[in-house]
């Protein structure tokens, strides 16, 4: 008395298997679909966008004349937000996430708390831009500055450096903790002397993921204000400035067919700065992983 | 032939003269406080509404080991944990009654758990080093108390590997991660980082659990020698353990101490039932 029919199994098998085939092609052409889109887009610009990739190019200023147009302005205006925006970023998140990890009590509203700086990190950044407008630029009166900007963009990456630094924090084993507080250290002691060095690897992936998102943004460099056109650069964080995605977004629009070239010379910087920052943040990953 | 040896060793320990009852013994050690280093007074813990430690009445000596034995679940780690106050790590904790030592109640607010935790080293069930160099492993507590001296620290270090008998093992390679250790080298390394903050007791849980039996006579030969400097308390599931290390013995049951005397007390004539049955393997 057999249960399962091995005539009927045997018949069947071909068919399963053809099923199996057809879904691997069909799965692998889905992941060919968006790698040759990529690759195509990434080809066209380079394509584009190199003849336009000189010294003169870093040098210059913004201009009407496609010959003369550089990125200079909006290059160091890039830098300086950065530059503003990392500290204010990493101050922070690291602290929140260290004060949500380490120190708040276990109750409803930090669970609340918690589970809601992951939606913030969903948030468009066009709302950041809104926010930033009202409180920034015009309740605390720092005008289209650099400050205006970087708060703005520190508020966006926030919940995604939080997150990241949460979980890193998060998989610091608790026996190392115990022998740490089982000697007598104190809960600073901890942190500082085997939490933070045992979980910056985490930490420091999550901000520069966070950055290289900050550095694409435009949305809200348009909504706060940010010029597109600008022939210096600024001198202090309460200037103005321009920034790369803005210089983009403004030659973009440009009649001109020649601005389309530069437009993708200047992608290709914005790309390979991208890029440089994400090899960071994965090196970094891979060489301090699987640590416990 | 071991146990033999532990009740020679015990019967010549003549500060404990023979108990009718461990009540009444307890009551006398209470009275010659001069020799224990801690006791539990009426000490009681939860973890939410679990009443995990009930009317805990224990007096541990100075220069002895002290064993707890009991079936897992039994509170022993609760037990352990509770004397150095790290029990309290979880939020949901509630004790009632007292924990004294060397004549001061551990919750006394004008002693801070910190201190207390430099006098009470820890070691625990899985060897957990830090993701450090050998040396920064055992200079942490030496570091954490402020001292910076490189000569100090040097000092500390090969002394507390010296006395945690791993030294030669390693003196060569003291920038090496402690990760790279073997599991049984890892949990001396932890002693010998419990040691370097010169602690008068050592409490131990579990300690060999994870180790293979020759790592395992290592360290039980090493808790022989730091008895004659240090009290030890050692919590084992491994109750042939705590026959050949240990001077006295607790019988943890449910929350409760069924019996606590003299090793060779309690592995051949307990007084009680469920003492009987578990060290003679019947449950456990
Ligand atoms: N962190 C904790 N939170 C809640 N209950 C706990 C916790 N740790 C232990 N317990 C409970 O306390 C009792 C004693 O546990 P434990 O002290 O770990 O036993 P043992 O070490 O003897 O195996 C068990 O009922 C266990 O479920
Ligand atoms: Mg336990």
């Amino acid at each position: 008395m057999e249960l399962i029919n091995k005539e009927q199994v045997s018949k069947k098998l071909s068919g399963r298997l053809m099923v199996n085939k057809v879904m691997k092609f069909i799965f692998l052409l889905c992941t060919l679909v968006g790698l040759v889109v990529l690759a195509t887009l990434l080809i066209d610009t380079i394509l584009d966008g190199w003849r336009y990739l000189t010294v003169d190019f870093f040098t210059n200023f913004s201009s009407s004349r496609p010959d003369n147009a550089g990125i200079r302005g909006a290059i160091i205006g890039t830098l300086w937000l950065m530059a503003t925006t990392a500290p204010i970023a990493i101050i922070l998140s690291v602290g929140t996430a260290l004060y949500l990890e380490e120190y708040a009590p276990k109750n409803k509203l930090v669970d609340f708390v918690k589970i809601n700086i992951s939606n913030l990190a969903g948030v468009p950044s066009v709302v950041f831009g809104l926010l930033g407008l009202t409180l920034f630029v015009r309740m605390a009166g720092l005008g289209n500055s650099v400050l205006a900007a970087a708060l703005t963009m520190s508020l966006m990456i926030l919940p995604v450096i939080v997150v990241a630094s949460q979980e890193a924090i998060r998989s610091v084993p608790g026996s190392i903790r115990e022998a740490s507080i089982g000697m007598g250290a104190t809960k600073w002691q901890t942190i500082t002397r085997i939490i933070l060095p045992a979980s910056i690897p985490g930490i420091i992936t999550g901000i520069i993921l966070a950055l290289s998102r900050a550095i694409g943004e435009t949305a809200p460099l348009v909504i706060i204000g940010i010029p597109t056109i600008l022939l210096f650069t600024p001198t202090g964080v309460l200037d103005t400035f321009s920034a790369l995605p803005m210089q983009i977004f403004s030659w973009v629009k440009l009649p001109n067919p020649e601005f389309q070239s530069i437009t993708a010379a200047a992608i290709l910087v914005l790309l390979f700065i991208l890029f440089l920052m994400n090899s960071v943040a994965i090196y970094i990953r891979n060489k301090y992983s699987k640590r416990f | 032939m071991t146990l033999a040896k532990v009740k020679e060793e015990t019967d010549m320990n003549t500060v404990y003269d023979t108990a009718v009852d461990s009540r009444t013994q307890e009551m006398n050690s209470i009275k010659q406080t001069s020799n224990a280093i801690f006791q539990a007074k009426d000490f009681n813990l939860w973890y939410g509404n679990n009443h995990a430690l009930q009317d805990i009445n224990l007096d541990f000596n100075e220069n002895e080991i002290s064993a707890i034995i009991g079936p897992s679940g039994c509170g022993k780690s609760t037990f352990i944990k509770s004397l150095n106050r790290m029990v309290e790590l979880v939020p949901i904790v509630r004790t009632e009654g007292d924990i004294v030592y060397r004549d001061q109640s551990i919750f006394d607010k004008s002693s801070t758990v910190e201190n207390l935790r430099t006098k009470v080293g820890m070691v625990f069930q899985k060897p957990n080093p830090f993701p450090k160099s050998i040396y920064d492993n055992v200079a942490y507590g030496a570091r954490v108390h402020g001292i910076r001296n490189k000569k100090v620290l040097d000092q500390v270090v090969e002394k507390s590997l010296k006395g945690a008998a791993i030294w030669e093992e390693v003196k060569d390679r003291l920038n090496d991660n402690a990760y790279g250790l073997s599991g049984g080298q890892q949990q001396r390394i932890c002693i010998a980082r419990a040691l370097a903050i010169e602690p008068d007791v050592i409490l131990m849980d579990e300690p060999t659990s994870a180790l293979d039996p020759i790592s395992t006579t290592k360290v039980e030969d090493l808790m022989h020698e730091l008895k004659k400097d240090y009290s030890i308390i050692i919590v084992t599931h491994n109750m042939q353990q705590a026959a050949r290390i240990s001077d006295r013995t607790a019988f943890f049951y449910q929350g409760y101490v069924v019996e606590y005397d003299k090793t060779n007390v309690i592995f051949d004539k307990p007084k009680d039932q469920r003492t009987e049955d578990y060290v003679s393997g019947r449950f456990g």
